[in-house]
């Protein structure tokens, strides 16, 4: 297939007036049935529909998705794009959409402006800063990027920030992982959604699921807002929505609570942090967008909430993280904030599995860390889908790991949602 | 968001500390059912709409209170003590105290 988007083809239709574009996703109304349907058109719900095509030949797919294309947490979350964790589960799983990122905007011809510019785990304490050291071992024992940096190493690489020695909490070092960084997150939706679509997904907006259609325990299809449609396999993607849809299929509890998350965003500055940035002594991450605004974001609220907005106690905390680290930030505006919601499973890691009833696939509890997960989730999603039984990186993400005692707690917080 | 702890009066949020989904039933300590335990460990309802929770007013007269909030707006619409009787020896403090 030739691509779509190229120098050429740039330059043809700037000269045509750019009257020529062929949209990038059609806007099918729903058959009465497909092989898969997956409910939900966000970043996971895409790149599920669209590895399924292209690794499975599995081309006779719907993607449902209630609102338009993209509009929840794909395009809500503060971009970061790392691999940087502890237990071997998460770490080769997470490691394994690290590779995937690296070649996407070739794979999809679609520029998701993968920007690989490192992140920083800044360390405030030497036992803090040993524990970073035992994760960097672990990361490199399992082939992924990591290097400890110390605080001359860390102000070279960001001037603006304060390591002085009377700052709140001083920095002590760091762990960097250089292959860490950030991606357009948009063109991340739009990328897969185009991918899906060339290979004949149907992706159909506005379309809400209301309930299942049920064959005894079998789901055999979704009752919408635009009719029934009968498939031979129905998967579910919805994240903060886990609870509510699984509701509709009867199953009444979850291993997961529903949090709502904030970001930020401040007017746009000159180039200021050309990497991502985390402080070790509360919960605050920021990176520098290509418009110049600092995206940046700290803990979820801390209560179950479906509201897509946030209070103003979180709001006061992540500005006072912000300012510990960069008391030169204080006079910069916030341009804006938003929120969403976040499905917190039990133990901080995601749910991906056939199941829990026959015809159903499951993929859930991203906590607020879908968004790196984007590639490998649809990918190894994709894969259970398709052959009914788990990769081997999804393998250990099952939904009866909670009460079998194989729980991934790569924080080590116990079953506590607002902690992870 | 604002709780009108039913000591203290109407506060924000910032004084209080949120203790988690207030549905859970905690089995009898003896109990060797591992299947409810797990439940009672693992297992949410976690609702869209008006939802049973647990906060301490950790911020203030440190009492639990039993909310009912409600998950796509965040109104509250009733807050209680967790234990009747804390809320009457409560009651009868500020009682007291008037």
């Amino acid at each position: 297939m030739m691509a779509e988007y190229s120098a050429f083809s740039l330059l043809a239709n700037a000269l045509k007036g750019n009257k020529d574009w062929k949209p990038a996703w059609r806007k099918p109304d729903p058959k009465a049935s497909y092989d898969v349907i997956i409910i939900g058109g966000g970043g996971h719900g895409l790149a599920t529909a669209y590895y399924l095509a292209k690794e499975h030949g599995i081309t006779n797919v719907a993607v449902l998705e209630k609102s338009w294309l993209g509009s929840g947490n794909v395009g809500r979350n503060t971009t970061a794009v790392r691999s940087n964790y502890l237990l071997p589960a998460n770490t080769r799983f997470y490691e394994h959409s690290m590779k995937l990122w690296e070649g996407l905007s070739h794979e999809l011809n679609y520029n998701v402006m993968f920007s690989q510019r490192g992140c920083l785990n800044l360390a405030h304490t030497p036992a803090q800063f040993d524990d970073y050291a035992r994760r960097g071992n672990a990361m490199r024992h399992l082939g992924v990027d990591a290097e400890l940096m110390t605080p001359a190493e860390i102000k070279r690489l960001i001037p603006a920030l304060d390591i002085s020695s009377d700052a709140r909490f001083p920095v002590v070092g760091g762990l960097m992982q250089r292959r860490a960084g950030t991606a357009r997150h948009d063109a991340v939706a739009w990328g897969y959604a185009r991918g899906a679509d060339r290979r004949g997904v149907d992706i159909i907006e506005n379309c809400e699921v209301t309930g299942f259609l049920r064959d005894g325990d079998r789901v055999t299809g979704v009752t919408t807002s635009r009719g029934d449609i009968r498939a031979r396999k129905v998967a579910v993607a919805v994240a903060g929505s886990t609870g509510r849809v699984m509701q509709l299929a009867g199953i009444a509890t979850m291993p997961i609570e529903s949090h709502v998350l904030q970001a930020f965003v401040t007017e746009s500055l000159k180039p200021f942090i050309d990497t991502v940035v985390t402080f070790g002594m509360g919960h605050f991450y920021m990176s520098q967008s290509d418009k110049g605004g600092l995206v940046y974001g700290g803990d979820i609220d801390g209560y179950n909430s479906y509201a897509q907005r946030g209070n103003l106690p979180i709001v006061d905390e992540v500005m006072s993280e912000m300012l510990a680290l960069f008391p030169g930030l204080a006079r910069v505006r916030m341009l804006r904030s938003w929120g969403g919601v976040c499905d917190m499973s039990m133990d901080g890691s995601p749910i991906i599995t056939a199941g829990p009833l026959p015809g159903m696939y499951l993929n859930c509890g991203w906590c607020y860390g879908g968004f790196k997960a984007t590639p490998a989730s649809g990918w190894t999603f994709a894969w259970t889908i398709a052959k009914d039984e788990p990769h081997e990186f999804n393998a250990p993400f099952t939904l009866d790991r909670f009460h079998r005692g194989l729980v991934i707690d790569d924080k080590g917080q116990g079953a506590n949602p607002r902690l992870h | 968001m604002l709780i009108t702890c039913p000591y203290c009066g109407p506060r924000g949020v910032i004084e209080f500390t949120y203790q988690g989904d207030g549905n859970r039933e905690r089995p009898d300590p003896a109990s060797q059912n591992f299947e409810a335990w797990n439940a009672y460990v693992y297992d949410r309802l976690n609702p869209a709409g008006d939802h049973n929770e647990i906060w301490q007013h950790s911020g203030g007269c440190r009492a639990h209170l039993r909310v009912v909030r409600n998950t796509l707006t965040h109104e509250i619409s009733s807050v209680a003590f967790v234990r009747g009787d804390h809320g009457s020896a409560a009651r009868r403090k500020a009682e007291d105290k008037a």
